[in-house]
């Protein structure tokens, strides 16, 4: 268990924590935007938004997100996009996740009874108030819980961006194992690294869960 | 709210065009013809009331008047001008013609107050100050103006329907549709706000009215629309529709729900 504390191991260890937040943080943050963006695509009035939609859906949470990191790395570049590792890491993690939120908001969205939107319609609100000021602030209790799965899902996703060129936890494990140091020890710092992230991420969701009541 | 100088007025007179105008409308719901050949003109002032049994396509009717339903065929017209697509021009004409449903349909996240200023502000571009003097002012005429800062489940039903009413007032519409506005009551609170309703009519406002209240057709409506299977069976002043209805249906409608 020592390990951690022998030669430059712990400032290693930092690194790869840092890295591993900044990475999911990041992420994180267009997966929701992205989430938001093509829900209002699927449940919006407009037939080629929708199968915009639903097209993303069906290719992106169907397809293993090894092969996004493939393609993000390997065919972007041949297309002559030349990003860095830890951007085409972001771009395929968000793509990948925000099929996900995508998903969990529409079936918020379906949790609120369709008499919001009609009074918001028949107060003159278009779509993107409709949806915005009435629909999704009250999807919002139903959908944290299934949100915070897919949230703690994404940092132990973003592992695998430490098999394409970006340091994070698992470039730590690696470069533990290259030294020799057993495996055990490496596996359990890294084990409670991820726990402390998805810990920390239930914790604030489930504030939130309590601050998001709405009565009926 | 604007007083209307020609007082209630119904449309024989010829006096203006109407507010409301249905030519031929047709609607249909998979194999049912819900809606067939309808045609109806309510003048600015008219309180005109829906009645007929379940199914008869009555609150349908009303949906169509702001186009929550879509019509297969036919023409509406609000005002002179033929409703306009799905768009930033059909929400500016939703924000002109109130609508207060059955089930209240109050934001459940608001507060009573920010549920009858939040259109004022974002629809309306009312200041929201002056949008909040309007919204406790509509509160205090529903009679609901100390429940402005709870939210809506924490009112009876008939506070509800009541700031529902306000809400739609808000918009300062040119006319306002009911569906079937007292059915989701418990019946001690069905007076309250069927009383708001009448103080309306006596104001001048248009009124569409879906109910099942024959008192309140009775004593507030200028002209009883009589609908079933789709189509208005018979139309007259509630004088002689109570008292002397012309069609069998109707004869069987009225038997029906009068003297129990």
């Amino acid at each position: 268990m020592g390990i951690l504390f022998e030669k430059d191991n712990f400032s290693l260890f930092v690194r790869g924590f840092v890295g591993t937040i900044e990475l999911s943080a990041l992420s994180a943050l267009f997966a929701l935007l992205l989430g938001i963006m093509l829900a209002a695509f699927r449940v919006s009035p407009v037939p080629v938004l929708r199968a915009f939609g639903t097209a993303w859906v069906t290719v992106f949470r169907n397809t293993p997100l090894t092969l996004l990191f493939f393609v993000v790395t390997f065919m972007l570049p041949r297309l002559d996009v030349h990003i860095s590792s830890f951007t085409a890491a972001v771009a395929a993690l968000s793509v990948y996740t925000g099929s996900f939120v995508c998903e969990v908001l529409r079936a918020g969205i379906n949790t609120v009874p369709l008499g919001q939107a009609e009074a918001a319609r028949s107060l003159g609100m278009g779509f993107g108030q409709t949806l915005g000021l009435v629909v999704l602030p009250q999807a919002g209790r139903a959908v944290i819980a299934p949100l915070g799965s897919v949230f703690i899902a994404l940092p132990r996703n973003s592992a695998v961006a430490g098999a394409f060129n970006v340091f994070e936890l698992f470039s730590v494990q690696k470069t533990w194992s290259e030294d020799s140091y057993p495996i055990f020890a490496s596996f359990f710092w890294l084990a409670l690294a991820y726990l402390a992230i998805g810990f920390s991420i239930s914790s604030v969701l489930s504030l939130l869960e309590r601050r998001m009541a709405v009565a009926r | 709210m604007t007083e209307n100088s020609a007082g209630p007025g119904v449309p024989e007179d010829g006096r203006g065009t109407p507010l409301v105008s249905l030519r031929g409308v047709n609607k249909h719901f998979g194999a049912l013809h819900v809606l067939q050949d309808i045609d109806l003109d309510i003048a600015q002032g008219e309180v005109v009331v829906l009645i007929g049994p379940s199914g008869s396509g009555k609150s349908t009717l009303c949906r169509t008047i702001n186009r929550l339903e879509t019509i297969d065929s036919g023409t509406i017209e609000v005002d002179g001008r033929p409703l306009p697509a799905e768009g930033r021009e059909l929400a500016r004409l939703r924000a002109q013609v109130g609508m207060v449903f059955q089930s209240f349909n109050l934001f459940a996240h608001k507060t009573v107050l920010q549920n009858v200023v939040l259109a004022q502000v974002k629809v309306g571009r009312v200041p929201k100050a002056e949008a909040e003097k309007t919204a406790r002012e509509l509160l205090e005429r529903v009679g609901v103006g100390a429940q402005a800062d709870k939210f809506p489940a924490q009112l009876s039903g008939g506070q509800q329907q009541r700031v529902a009413i306000a809400r739609a007032l808000a918009m300062n519409p040119k006319v306002m549709l009911f569906d079937e506005p007292t059915s989701a009551l418990d019946p001690e609170m069905v007076n309250e706000v069927l009383e708001v309703m009448r103080s309306l009519a006596a104001r001048g406002m248009t009124m569409v009215v879906v109910t099942h209240e024959m008192g309140f057709a009775r004593s507030a409506a200028n002209r009883v629309l009589f609908m079933a299977d789709g189509r208005i069976v018979e139309q007259n002043t509630p004088e002689a529709f109570f008292t002397a209805p012309r069609s069998d249906r109707a004869k069987d409608f009225l038997s029906k729900i009068l003297h129990h």
